[in-house]
């Protein structure tokens, strides 16, 4: 044990501990601090149920989607030739700069009432503000980046002989891309999944505003933490808080073990 | 295994995906219009539906240009801090091995899980009165909110790296901080840039934490967005798209300057 | 070619994505009872959701609500304002101001003369500015001009994030004009959350002396379960309305409802959380629970919205606006 390595450690976990565990800390114990039954009551009410299901719909759709866009992306961007790359790299984080107010703001301008795609949607009747498919669009916006992101710099730092080589063995692309890709970009890829799951569950400004608020309807988890936030059941929402909190780690959880496994095979 | 060539140079040349790629980036670029560019487009276009004075004006007025500036600079302090907690964080959640190790790996993304008001409250009543609604409050807000990105992106690429060429320095006689500084940062450069270009983005954007713990007062602690909020809430919605037009198109060039930064950096070409 | 069925697959799985999350949406709206004479839409600010979580199962057990189904949208005003001007559904819009009800009206979503369509000039409920302090009252805060003591620390929500806090600014302003909310604003305001929700929570925990708020915020927060909360009234206060009406698409059974809560038995449930009745016999009925201060201006009293908005409230030009902006100057480095 030397000291370099305890004190980095000591940094480390000291920053984290300020930044992060201490904060996370007060939110349990703001949950649990009224007793058990009270949290279990509170996270099994009708609306926090429909909320639990239609936060993990809502990422059950934007993150796999995002995850193929992102790797076929990073491909692209890394193992092909895109012009004005450094450009469309940027374009790609630019979601991220965009405050939530302004996310609702440009999708209301696109599929609102007076919005660019007012007459289509109202032709086909498809409710996409204020309603589900509005609600994905606005995740999928502030996801988009992660799995690009995360997957970009491992390709980069694997650089392709083992590909050229698979190519001129005669693999098809399809194989290489399974069998060698892959499997070398699996680290990236599971955080970059992680993190959009984790920022999916987690999005709260821009779905709130095309959610509509429509109380048991269009209430994900993050939007019935604020609405008891408001209505004074404080309780409640740290408990909805910690809901979330407990299915990032879940599945944080559940793609390492999936990763794990693949590497022991 | 994978090999960490530092120094060799790399052309850029059609590789094993061939067509495919072509195919790729189409797809890609097709979600990227549609999912980002249109929203931005739209947002382009309401930003100048009052003619381009109205642009202008909402623009450069004072508490705009004030919340511009606090907002940057705010941000680049927080993508600088996370820049360098961020790897050392992920140096030691793989290089290094502890009781619990697991433990905290699993909460580095809890900031995102987290509703960004659930951060912003829970920062309050912690370090409360001390810092609250002041500077330093939008600061932890803005930490809170981006610390998996650096550690996330430096975490996969330290994890596939090769040590033999760190081995090799050692038994050169080569010391840790050489070592690193030599050998394992230029391999990181882009992971961290990369993560710290994401880290600032988010940095600029974000609104929910901020809001609630900064306090709100115009000029000293006002950031963008909140000042675009504002804007829409008083029925300027036009000022506001200008507003975030303008966030948008800095922002834009920093990571596009970010970009070059990670060429720098490194020997790789690809 | 392989790569190319390959790529295919892959958008037509995207493709497939979406339209699972279509008709997902369409399913479960349909399934929850979809537009038709018998359900209502309603959209409304945030404070009054205790209100009409009481007032609707009651409705449902009346002859004309039998069968009727509710969708309920509760948010801040000026959001859901502009959310219904977006396409949220509504029939009937219950918000903060009556602004954000014009603002449907200049769409065509709601008919210019909804102020007439109800008996009460469009309005619900009514309450008064008010200050809310710590138990005891230990900085002795009884009327405006208290507030403007040295050391006296207020919290009031931002009058430009939320519409709705323009309430409490004009309360001040009705007592002693523009030279009081600058002296307000820039000595004694230390911190402007978001909202009046959000302001009160900003009280409760442990920031200010004294909050500016509204009567029945106190009423809703002691209910609640809040404690170590006074409730002040200064002599001389705004009236603060709050707007109903009905959409132009409205369905029979949301006039029925909004008949409902503008009869007694609804109005009851207003003044059992704190909202002044505007139904005059629920009001006398109640009427210890809401004293009366020595004066009580109104918006129209003080010129309107129109003039009011334009003048004080422009984020440019307006009165407020460079108050604040000064106010901000002077605290900057």
């Amino acid at each position: 044990m030397t000291l370099r390595r305890l004190s980095l450690r000591t940094l480390a976990l000291a920053y984290l501990g300020a930044v992060l565990v201490v904060p996370v800390g007060f939110v349990l114990y703001k949950t649990f601090k009224p007793g058990l039954s009270e949290v279990w009551h509170s996270v099994t009410t009708p609306d926090a149920v429909h909320a639990f299901w239609l936060t993990l719909q809502i990422a059950a759709i934007a993150v796999p989607l995002n995850t193929v866009f992102g790797v076929l992306m990073a491909l692209a961007l890394v193992r092909g030739r895109v012009p004005c790359r450094r450009f469309v790299e940027a374009l790609i984080d630019l979601p991220f700069a965009v405050s939530p107010v302004v996310v609702g703001l440009s999708l209301y301008l696109l599929y609102g009432r007076t919005g660019w795609f007012a007459g289509p949607v109202a032709d086909t009747g498809v409710q996409i503000l204020f309603s589900m498919p509005g609600m994905v669009l606005a995740t999928i916006f502030v996801t988009l980046p992660f799995v690009v992101r995360e997957v970009v710099p491992v390709l980069r730092e694997l650089g392709d002989e083992q590909e050229q080589a698979a190519a001129t063995l005669g693999a098809s692309r399809w194989q290489t891309f399974l069998r060698i890709t892959l499997p070398s970009i699996r680290w990236g890829l599971l955080y970059g999944v992680v993190l959009s799951t984790a920022r999916a569950l987690g999005e709260f400004g821009a779905v709130s505003v095309v959610s509509g608020h429509i109380a048991g309807q269009t209430d994900t988890l993050t939007l019935l933490v604020e609405n008891r936030f408001q209505n004074f059941d404080l309780a409640g929402a740290y408990a909805a808080s910690t809901l979330l909190a407990l299915m990032a780690v879940v599945s944080l959880a559940a793609m390492t073990l999936v990763n794990r496994r693949e590497e022991t095979a | 295994m994978s090999s960490v060539s530092a120094s060799l140079p790399r052309r850029r040349r059609r590789t094993s995906y061939g067509d495919a790629g072509a195919l790729s980036l189409g797809i890609g670029m097709l979600w990227l219009s549609v999912i980002v560019l249109l929203p931005l487009a739209a947002l382009v276009d309401r930003s100048l539906q009052d003619g381009l004075s109205a642009f202008w004006s909402a623009v450069s007025s004072r508490q705009a240009v004030a919340a511009f500036r606090f907002t940057f600079l705010i941000a680049l302090v927080v993508t600088a801090i996370n820049a360098v907690m961020g790897t050392v964080i992920a140096w030691v959640l793989v290089r290094d091995n502890f009781w619990g190790k697991r433990a905290v790996n699993a909460l580095i993304d809890l900031p995102f899980a987290l509703p960004t008001i659930v951060a912003g409250l829970t920062l309050l009543a912690l370090y409360g009165s001390a810092i609250a609604f002041t500077k330093w409050a939008v600061l932890l807000a803005m930490l809170f909110v981006t610390l998996p990105f650096v550690v996330r992106a430096v975490q996969p690429v330290l994890l596939e790296l090769d040590r033999e060429m760190e081995q090799a320095a050692y038994s050169l006689g080569a010391a840790h901080w050489t070592t690193f500084r030599r050998i394992v940062f230029p391999n990181l450069t882009p992971a961290i840039v990369s993560g710290a270009a994401l880290a600032f983005a988010r940095a600029v954007g974000e609104f929910g934490a901020v809001i609630l713990i900064s306090g709100n007062k115009p000029f000293d602690t006002q950031v963008s967005s909140v000042y675009a909020f504002q804007q829409i809430e008083s029925g300027n919605a036009t000022g506001a798209a200008a507003v975030s037009v303008v966030l948008l198109l800095l922002s834009l060039a920093v990571l596009i300057g970010l970009r070059y930064a990670e060429r720098w950096g490194t020997h790789h070409d690809a | 070619m392989r790569i190319r069925i390959v790529s295919s697959l892959v958008v037509a799985a995207a493709a497939l994505a979406l339209v699972v999350s279509v008709s997902g949406c369409g399913g479960s709206s349909s399934a929850e009872g979809s537009s038709g004479s018998k359900s209502v839409s309603l959209v409304a600010y945030s404070t009054p959701q205790v209100v009409y979580d009481q007032i609707i199962p009651a409705f449902k057990k009346t002859e004309a609500g039998a069968g009727v189904s509710f969708k309920e949208s509760y948010g801040a005003s000026g959001d859901q304002s502009r959310a219904v001007e977006a396409g949220l559904k509504a029939d009937i819009v219950a918000f903060s101001l009556a602004p954000d009800v014009d603002r449907l009206v200049k769409d065509g979503l709601v008919s210019p003369d909804w102020a007439s369509a109800t008996p009460h000039n469009g309005f619900v409920s009514t309450s008064l500015v008010s200050f809310i302090v710590r138990k005891g009252n230990p900085k002795g805060i009884h009327g405006w001009d208290d507030l403007l003591r040295p050391g006296v620390k207020v919290v009031t929500p931002n009058p430009f994030t939320s519409g709705a806090a323009k309430w409490n600014l004009l309360g001040a302003y009705q007592h002693g004009g523009l030279g009081y909310v600058s002296k307000l604003i820039r000595d004694h305001v230390a911190v402007q959350p978001k909202s009046g929700r959000e302001a009160l929570q900003t009280f409760t925990a442990g920031e200010g002396d004294v909050l500016i708020s509204y009567e029945y915020e106190y009423t809703t927060a002691v209910k609640k379960g809040e404690k170590g909360l006074e409730l002040v009234q200064p002599r001389d206060t705004l009236k603060i309305e709050n707007p109903i009406a009905t959409t132009r698409a409205a369905s029979p059974a949301a006039n029925a409802f909004v008949k409902y809560v503008l009869s007694p038995a609804g109005q009851q449930a207003f003044a059992d959380w704190g909202y002044r009745p505007v139904d005059p016999a629920t009001l006398a009925r109640n009427k210890s629970k809401f004293p009366d201060p020595a004066k009580v201006t109104t918006i129209a009293q003080l010129g309107g919205w129109d003039k009011l908005d334009k003048d004080l409230f422009d984020p440019e030009s307006g009165s407020v606006a460079k108050i604040e902006q000064d106010a901000g100057v002077s605290t900057a480095k």
